[in-house]
């Protein structure tokens, strides 16, 4: 074939203009398929915020109730373990969590908004799995120095019992504390920090 | 007749599909080096795996419901109710560690013998692309049952892509489909388990087998046939692969199956290795399992992330324990390719390099101590080491001269070296053992009585 008389720049302009186009294309056409894999409308409804009654928690107590499908705690804690986390402080890794998340009403040493009452995301900040509650002092596996905290089972982090991460773990940042109110004296909004109108 | 018909329905075909140009470039007209050994049998043994893993899965698909609320009961319902469910769930959870023993079999021999260096890089490479779609798939299988360590191995390895600076929550939700693990996430586990990344898997296999096919097969020597030919351009040393290794390899088929089968028959749940125990207790979203190890396939890259006492570094680590793997071809420098003629400080480190994997996969199977962090910590750095200080050993490495032809092994018993004489000496004693003996009067019986039988009018 002879390319007399063929403009041939006008040619790979069209190729170019046409590759450029189709490339827009298919990359927007990505956007329902990797929109579709986020979370549903009904996932999103599902992750509202939840109620729980706190009247019936006994000092030492830990209940665990669902929230966006993870396990939430609510711990009523004792005066003894509220007076020993203050000197644990040397031993952690963010002791006035600046690194770690929690609503700007729970940033501070005992990490809640009343000092007694403490909740918590029950998922460990390395690999998500649930620590175990551990309030007794110096157990056997645990060693001699501990004061009652959560230790996580998969990779052996430890946390104290304001979910404050010890140094030397894997676990990077404390556990993460949701964003909560209170209703009332009893009562506990999981999830919501200030009342949506 | 027959012949004349069966012969112009192959040129009717022959006109519209290259069935007998594929038939000889693959099988018959194929010449593969004439001294595979042993090792040499992994290859076929993967694909059969896979067959059997696509039939087995297909039938598992007709009864089980990927949903939270009924995967696990549909699991025991294929187990209890439905005929034969039991064996066609246990040849498909048993095909997956099959699946991953024959194929870190066949990686094993490609280090061996150096079957990823010049000219076959594309061939390793695809080879790595498919083990990186088989772990997705054993990974995302898993999650299946929805039993216990299902859904917390899930927990962990979603969570590893958290790891990751600034996008790491979103694509670990993305990835997820919901705040954590839950029925959105196994339901797109199952899509992609039953048909994306088998599909995946198929391209490769073909890819594999055209890359391979194009360069040749390496050998036990790992020197070139294609060097040498006759006159009509056949390789000296070359033998068609049909039917000299189809035959070979159904040989090996036979054997792979006795002893997989044992496996599904007696150990399925291989004492927890191939079905963990918490496996049968559904998942529960409120309470970790006491200790969670996955699967043993990938427990050696699960020892590396242990290993290391950060986050991120520690999923940096086991990414780059994976990752090094595809850099094999350009780390190593060394002329030749087998080991048989490579020298001593390329032994030494494979050496190394197999114990530092099978530690670390121990390790792995095992609760965290202090005593096995640090022998974790210590493997890993062999394990490293054997990729990163590659380049320079097998470039300092004194080799041995490479012959000119290929070297066929002597039979077993002219075998001089101590552990063929151990192995030798093993398998006479078992021979004139009693039960042998007992084994072989019983046959000897059978036979003359069938004779008789057929001899008697």
């Amino acid at each position: 074939m002879s390319n007399d008389g063929v403009d041939v720049s006008k040619r790979q302009f069209l190729t170019l203009a046409a590759t450029a186009a189709s490339a827009v294309g298919v990359g927007l056409a990505t956007i329902p398929f990797v929109s579709a894999m986020q979370p549903s409308a009904k996932a999103q409804a599902a992750g509202g915020p939840v109620e729980v009654d706190i009247s019936q928690l006994e000092p030492g107590q830990l209940i665990r109730v669902k929230w966006r499908g993870k396990p939430v705690w609510v711990l009523r804690r004792t005066p003894e373990s509220l007076a020993a986390l203050g000197s644990l402080n040397p031993e952690l890794r963010d002791p006035m969590s600046d690194e770690s998340l929690q609503p700007e009403s729970a940033h501070n040493e005992v990490r809640s908004l009343k000092p007694e009452i403490w909740v918590a995301v029950g998922l460990c900040t390395h690999l998500g799995c649930v620590p175990s509650y551990r309030p007794e002092v110096a157990p056997a596996d645990l060693g001699p120095d501990w004061k009652g905290g959560f230790f996580c089972p998969c990779h052996g982090s430890r946390f104290d019992l304001a979910g404050r991460v010890y140094k030397g773990v894997p676990a990077p940042t404390n556990l993460e504390i949701p964003a909560h109110r209170y209703l009332s004296d009893t009562r506990l909004l999981i999830g919501e920090e200030i009342e949506s109108t | 007749m027959q012949k004349r018909i069966a012969a112009s329905l192959l040129a009717w075909i022959d006109d519209r599909f290259p069935l007998t140009k594929l038939w000889n470039e693959h099988l018959a007209k194929y010449y593969a080096p004439k001294n595979f050994n042993f090792w040499y049998f992994f290859g076929s043994l993967a694909l059969v795996v896979l067959v059997s893993q696509l039939l087995t899965g297909i039938w598992l698909t007709m009864h089980y419901k990927p949903s939270a609320a009924l995967a696990f009961d549909s699991v025991e319902y294929i187990m209890r109710d439905v005929d034969w469910g039991w064996l066609i769930r246990y040849l498909h959870s048993t095909g997956a560690s099959a699946f991953f023993i024959v194929v870190y079999l066949h990686m094993f021999r490609g280090l061996l013998y150096g079957s990823f260096k010049k000219p076959r890089e594309l061939v390793w490479l695809i080879g790595m692309a498919m083990y990186l779609a088989l772990m997705a798939e054993a990974f995302m299988g898993y999650l299946l049952p929805w039993g216990q360590m299902s859904y917390w191995g899930a927990q962990v390895i979603t969570s590893l892509f958290g790891a990751i600076p600034v996008i790491g929550d979103d694509l670990m939700q993305w990835i997820r489909g919901d705040y954590l693990v839950s029925d959105a996430t196994l339901n797109r586990f199952f899509a992609l388990h039953v048909v994306a990344v088998p599909l995946v898997l198929v391209l490769l296999v073909v890819l594999h087998i055209m890359a391979l096919h194009q360069v040749g097969s390496n050998n036990p020597d790992g020197i070139e046939i294609k060097k040498k030919k006759n006159r009509a351009g056949v390789p000296l040393d070359g033998i068609p692969f049909h039917p000299y290794y189809t035959v070979k390899d159904l040989f090996g088929v036979v054997v792979f199956l006795l002893i997989f089968c044992w496996a599904v028959f007696y150990a399925p749940e291989m004492g927890g290795m191939f079905l963990e125990h918490p496996n049968f207790m559904p998942a529960d979203a409120f309470k970790t399992p006491e200790h969670i190890a996955p699967v043993w396939y990938f427990t050696p890259f699960y020892s590396v992330l242990r290993a290391v006492p950060d986050k991120l570094g520690g999923v940096i680590a086991m990414g780059a324990a994976i990752f090094l793997l595809f850099l094999l071809p350009w780390l190593d420098r060394c002329q030749v390719r087998s080991v048989r003629y490579r020298g001593i400080l390329f032994k030494s480190a494979l050496t190394l390099f197999v114990v530092s994997f099978l530690g670390l996969g121990y390790l792995g199977t095992q609760p965290v101590t202090p005593e096995a962090t640090l022998f974790a910590r210590l493997f890993s750095l062999l394990y490293f080491a054997f990729f990163l200080l590659m380049p320079l050993y097998t470039r300092w490495d004194k080799t041995l001269p490479e012959p000119e032809r290929l070297t066929l092994s002597p039979p077993l018993r002219q075998r001089q070296e101590w552990y063929w004489r151990l192995l030798i000496r093993g398998v006479d004693a078992a021979l004139a053992s009693e039960a042998t003996q007992r084994a072989r009067a019983f046959g000897e019986q059978i036979l003359y009585r069938l004779k008789k039988y057929i001899s008697s009018p």
